[in-house]
């Protein structure tokens, strides 16, 4: 009796755990259109998506100020804004940690590091945590390229070498670009690499 | 093993002495011990198909809830130490924090024997390969016995919770 008691526990936890570890791609797929947003930008204003006027597309990246991995790609991502802004493909970047879980990624310190590294992008926070989930971001960095219409061309990472920008091999994210602009999809349209978790109350 | 290389080795270089130098019988503080692999290399040891029970935890000092959720980790290698059972704390650390950062902590946790390093740039390709729902954050674990797998992309807030999952595999 009291083994098939002991069962029937194991068995509920079996079903908890499998039911609590569903892994979060219900996200955007390559392909899929992205439903627009309005989130608070570090200038106190609101923005959309659709306040960009005559672009070609958006690179939005959900990104903070904490992970070291969001750290090291901080230049290389004001870097991207600079020189595919006046192309058309601003960046529009996305904090989406819940700062109650992750003090540093408030939005007053949102403000001190834009101001600090002079931002030139949008640098919007996730307040409530809707938007992220609908992307289907995991993690920080976690780039999603949509065209002209908001259509999720490239998912994944900026590049292949986080932690040494003179090493990188592959620029996933500048050749996807590349392939927009030429009327291709890009190849590969999804990368995977290593990033913080998105920081949300448990 | 390392500790045996480098006695042979100090050998080897001081034969006329005999006597052990100092500064090689113990790895300084500037001497890396925990092994560094790529992807090839940590493959087979987080793919073996015997009866032990594997745990395999991705995680890096730098990741607040991987050191969070360490100590159960080391409570569940406890607790089945006389089981077939394994674990392996695969780190993710930056090259620059392996002997500055990484390894102080191994030693003051006592985790020489379970730390191992994965440095291998090609991760679009080897985060798939460990697992295909694994979107890349960590902290991640994978749990395998022979064909029976779990892997799970996010924190763990309990020992017991881990123990929980582990049981079944150890017929426990």
């Amino acid at each position: 009796m009291k083994n098939v008691f002991g069962k029937m526990i194991l068995a509920f936890f079996a079903v908890a755990m499998m039911s609590a570890v569903t892994p979060v791609d219900d996200g955007y797929k390559v392909g899929e259109q992205a439903a627009d947003f309005a989130l608070k930008n570090v200038d106190g204003t609101m923005v959309s998506l659709k306040d960009y006027k005559g672009v070609n597309g958006y690179i939005v990246v959900f990104t903070c100020n904490t992970c070291p991995y969001a750290l090291m790609y901080e230049d290389r991502i004001i870097a991207l804004h600079n020189k595919y802004a006046s192309m058309g493909y601003p960046v529009v970047a996305i904090n989406p940690n819940d700062p109650s879980v992750k003090p540093g990624d408030d939005f007053a310190s949102m403000q001190a590091r834009a101001k600090e590294k002079s931002y030139p992008f949008k640098y919007l926070f996730d307040d409530g945590q809707k938007v992220f989930p609908a992307f289907g971001a995991t993690r920080t960095p976690h780039v999603y390229l949509l065209d002209a219409n908001r259509y999720v061309r490239y998912i994944g990472a900026i590049d292949d070498n986080a932690q040494n920008p003179a090493e990188v091999s592959v620029k996933y994210l500048e050749n996807a670009i590349a392939a927009l602009k030429a009327g291709n999809n890009p190849d590969p349209s999804e990368t995977k690499a290593i990033g913080c978790t998105i920081k949300v109350k448990s | 093993m390392f500790y045996t290389a480098l006695f042979i080795l100090s050998f080897y270089s001081f034969p006329a002495s005999g006597v052990l130098p100092n500064a090689l019988t113990l790895p300084t503080k500037d001497t890396l011990f925990i092994p560094v692999y790529n992807y090839d290399e940590l493959k087979p040891l987080i793919t073996k198909d015997n009866d032990t029970t594997y745990v395999i935890n991705f995680w890096a000092t730098w990741c607040t809830p991987c050191v969070q959720e360490l100590p159960y980790f080391v409570e569940l290698n406890k607790t089945f130490k006389n089981q077939a059972f394994r674990l392996i704390l695969v780190s993710l650390d930056f090259k620059k924090d392996y002997i500055r950062k990484l390894q102080p902590f191994v030693v003051e946790r006592s985790l020489e024997s379970n730390v191992v390093v994965l440095e291998d740039n090609h991760s679009s390709y080897w985060i798939d390969d460990i697992d295909k729902t694994w979107s890349g954050s960590i902290p991640a674990t994978l749990v395998f016995k022979g064909n029976q797998r779990a892997f799970y992309e996010r924190t763990f807030h309990d020992p017991d919770e881990l123990k929980e999952i582990v049981k079944p595999y150890l017929n426990l």
